[in-house]
Parts: structure tokens; sequence; C-alpha cells
């Protein structure tokens, strides 16, 4: 699995693409914050954030229909999490307000993350003294995430191909199974990783 | 259970947001100061591991299906202190590649799914473990158990979060996250005991040698994040409870309605984590959770005793060399 599948328009070279990655966080952010504090009722903020974001997805060259897809996949779980709140009184409006303010917020990160490079994120998270561990361990995951996608799949393949499937047991047991062979296969990976780094004069 | 934006109030994002930096700090701090420097590449990987296990699927019934959510799983594979940044690492790249949960409900899914989850599980597979032993029969009890607790409690914690930002009421949230985390919670000590028995049966040591090194800083590292969990609970759920009694005051009225109408919507065993004939009051909720419990830990022991007796642990260690060749 190619990295890019998973956000495809990272690395087009639209405007907003070119700005640091560090200002498109703070304005994006600041959207959000402020989508997120004023009152429910506050509907003319709400039509600004809303133009102003349509008008950056614009402006970015970012095809809608990826746009609206990346929403509709993540709606679920806000209705999910907004169901929650219809069971007291009033709840109505108060679940049509929250669904519009979190899918504003929803629209913010989605434009976010199809206009900036994660490792441009990153950069921007280590100027702001972020603790290298964790901006390291970051670094580490994005770059193996989708060679321990790949690396399951093969797992599984390997197990359909040499054994028939049995029953739900069967299959909580090889799903395990794989889980577990991954865990060690990438234990012993990181184990090569630091001597490689080693090798290359990294030093904790 | 990732939090979008929009669901919190300000004050319960900053708060949450603050604590969930002082956890994740320690944790930092920790890991740097306990983990030998060979596995610090470790942690980012487990973190794409932590990712990639979660697309495994474990079919339930008719086309539905679970996955592991991987909490306890690293706690117990790697310690608390590196399950918590693991996670944590997780839920930013979950906000920020996916806009999966939301960035000012970032702070409140850090704490929730990261602090509390690997600081509840760690704690209760210690506790277990102190109590049950050391073999690997106990360590697989302490491992279905602590997976059950601790996703009950993230439940917990994120019910109270929504309930004290004004989201949803207290009344509602907490026995509906709950008791449908008291079901997801099964599958969840399932899948952990099954894939932490499979790394037994290939690789010993992994199992072995993390909860055994370095043992004196962690528990001083489980007693800092158990202080700064409960600080949590008692700024989020102390409020929340104590505007309870006027909630119980009206159950006749009240209440008589709202269970009939939110009944049909949750699956619960123990319909809407109240026992029946009982009367809705805090006694039966903690007899529904205690039941809960009991359930989870005569699974988590069914499944430790079936795992290490001889005949079936000869039948996965079959399975498991095809899957490795």
């Amino acid at each position: 699995m190619n990295l890019r599948l998973l956000s495809p328009y990272e690395h087009r070279t639209s405007p907003i693409h070119r700005l640091p990655a560090a200002a498109k966080l703070a304005f994006l952010g600041a959207v959000v914050c402020t989508v997120v504090l004023v009152p429910l009722g506050a509907g003319m903020i709400y039509a600004v954030c809303a133009a102003a974001l349509v008008t950056i997805a614009a402006l970015s060259r970012v095809p809608a229909r990826h746009l609206a897809w990346r929403l509709l996949l993540l709606e679920p779980f806000v209705l999910g999490v907004a169901a929650l709140s219809l069971l007291q009184p009033g709840g109505g409006a108060v679940f049509a307000a929250m669904l519009v303010r979190s899918t504003l917020c929803l629209f913010a990160m989605v434009l976010l993350a199809s206009t900036t490079r994660f490792t441009d994120l990153l950069a921007a998270l280590w100027r702001l003294h972020v603790p290298a561990l964790l901006v390291t361990s970051l670094a580490l995951m994005y770059r193996y995430l989708s060679l321990l996608v790949d690396e399951t799949g093969r797992l599984q393949r390997a197990r359909r191909s040499r054994t028939f499937e049995g029953g739900r047991a069967f299959a909580w047991r090889s799903s395990a199974a794989v889980a577990a062979h991954l865990f060690v296969r990438t234990s012993e990976r990181a184990e090569r990783i630091y001597d490689a780094m080693c090798a290359r004069g990294w030093r904790t | 259970m990732h939090i979008p934006d929009g669901f919190l109030d300000g004050k319960t994002a900053v708060a949450t947001g603050a604590l969930a930096a002082a956890g994740l700090g320690i944790a930092l701090w920790s890991v740097r100061r306990t983990f030998p420097p060979r596995r610090v590449p470790l942690i980012g990987l487990a973190a794409a591991f932590v990712f990639a296990a979660q697309m495994l699927n474990f079919p339930v019934t008719g086309g539905t299906s679970g996955h592991l959510i991987g909490a306890v799983l690293a706690a117990v594979l790697l310690g608390p202190s590196a399950a918590v940044v693991v996670l944590s690492s997780v839920l930013i790249l979950q906000c920020f590649l996916f806009a999966d949960g939301g960035l000012t409900a970032l702070g409140a899914n850090v704490f929730n799914l990261a602090l509390v989850t690997s600081t509840v599980g760690y704690g209760v597979y210690a506790l277990v473990r102190r109590v049950a032993g050391d073999g690997l029969r106990a360590r697989l009890l302490a491992t279905g158990f602590a997976a059950w607790c601790s996703t009950v409690a993230a439940s917990v914690a994120c019910a109270s979060e929504l309930a004290s930002s004004g989201t949803a009421l207290w009344r509602v949230a907490f026995p509906a996250m709950a008791a449908v985390h008291m079901v997801i919670g099964l599958g969840e000590a399932a899948i952990t005991t099954l894939v932490v028995a499979a790394v037994a049966g290939v690789r010993p040591e992994l199992v072995r040698e993390a909860p055994l090194a370095a043992r004196a800083p962690r528990y001083v590292a489980v007693a800092v994040y158990g202080l700064l969990v409960a600080l949590g609970l008692v700024l989020f759920v102390a409020p929340v409870a104590s505007g309870w009694p006027d909630g119980l005051a009206k159950v006749a009225a009240t209440l008589g309605f709202e269970a009939h109408a939110s009944v049909p919507v949750l699956p619960a065993p123990l319909a809407g984590y109240v026992v029946p004939g009982l009367g809705r009051a805090v006694p039966s909720t903690v007899l529904a959770g205690a039941t809960g419990a009991v359930v989870a830990f005569g699974l988590a022991w069914l499944l430790a005793w079936v795992l290490t007796s001889r005949g079936l642990s000869g039948r996965t260690r079959a399975l498991e060399t095809t899957v490795a060749s």
C-alpha cells in the first residue's frame, strides 16, 4: 500500500499547498476553536467560517468529490456521539446545532490533511519544541505504517493459502496469531532499524 | 470512542488538554529514563503495529466484526509508559492524517484512550498478577480482565466529559456508554488474551521480559498516572455527580418515560445498565457494574485456562507454525 492512497492530494502545488504548514495549522486550528467556542445559536459566525473554508477548498484545487467522500466517511462517528444529545429535553435543536458545528470542524481538519504533508506538520511540531521522543515516534510510525499494513496483508494471505477456513473460533485464533506474529516481526524490525540508525550516526 | 470536534465545551477541552499534556509528558520522561536505547525505535513501530493490527477483522455475528483497540496489549508487551506514548502517537496521527477525532478534543481523546486505558489496564494487570502469581495462566487471566476494565473505564471517562460539556445528560450518557462498552470490552478481552497467548507461544521472552525489566520505577509511574486519572475523574465526575441527587429525586416522574425511550436503543444484556426489578438507583448501577465485572473475569479465567491447557495449546501452536512459515 502506498501512503499516497491514503492522502492522494497532499502533494499537489496549489497556492494553499505552498503555504507553510505551521500557518495552515494555526489558521485552521483557529477556525476550529472559534466554531467550538461560540454559542450554539451564532449562525452568522458559522456562515463566515463555512465561507472561509469553502474559499480555501476552491483555492486548493482538491476535488470536491474527495473532500465530500472524506466527510461522509467520518460523519457516522459524529452522528453516533450527537445521538446521545437527543435523549434530553430540547435535544432536537442541540442535535442539529452539534451536527453543523462538528461538520464544520471536520471540514477544516479534512482540508488541513489534504493540503499539508504529514512530514511538514512534523517539522512544524519539531520547531514548536514538542518533545523529540514524541516527534521521532510519530515520524517512525508514519514511515512504517504502510509497510506494516502490507505485512499484515501478506501474513493473512499466507494463512489463507495454507489452511482451510474453519468456524468463528478459528477465525479469531488465526487473526490473533497474525497479530502476534506481526508484533514479533515489528520488534525484530525495530532492532534492525536501531542498528541502521546507529550506523548512520544517530545518538539518543 | 474518538470524540469529534464540537462536542466538548471550552473548559472541558482545556482541562482534558492540560491533563493529557501532563500525562504524556510524564510518560515521555519515564520512557526516556527506563527504556533501553535499543528499544526506543520500537515505540514508533509499535504505534504503526497497533494501527495495522486494528485493521484485522474479528467476526462477531452476521456480517458484523470487531477489532482490537490495543491499549492493554501495548501496556502488557511494552509497559504502561511506553503504551501511553504509543497510543498518543496513534491518536495524533489519526487526528491530523485522517481527521478522525477532533483537534480540540485531542486532549480528551489522549486522556481517555491513551492515559486512562493504559493506566487502568496496567494497574489491574499488576494487581491481578500480584494475587494470581507469575505463571502464563495468571498472566493471561490478568491480561483479559485488564482489557475489559480499561475499555469500560475509558467509556466512563468519555461519558463524563460529554456530560460536563452539557452535550448529553450524565444519566443518559453514562449508562449508554458503559453498557455498550461492557459488551465491547468482552471482545477486547478475548482478542488481547489470544494475541498475548500467541506471542507467548512464539517468543515467550517478549511477554516475560517486559514486566520484569525496571520494576521499581514502573510502580512510581503507575502511582503518578493513577493520581492524574483520579484528578481527571474528580474534575469531571464530581460536578456532574453533585447534580445527581436531584436527578434521582425526579426519577419517578422523568426517568419512567426516559427509560422506555432509551431501552430499545441499547443492545445491552442488562437493559440500560440497570438490573430489572431493583429500581433505578445507585446500588443497582453498582450491582450491574459488578455483574459485568464478574462475567468479564469469568471469561478471562476460562480463556486463560483453555489457552494454557495442553490439547488446545498444541493445536494453536500448529496453527502458528502454519502462519509463520
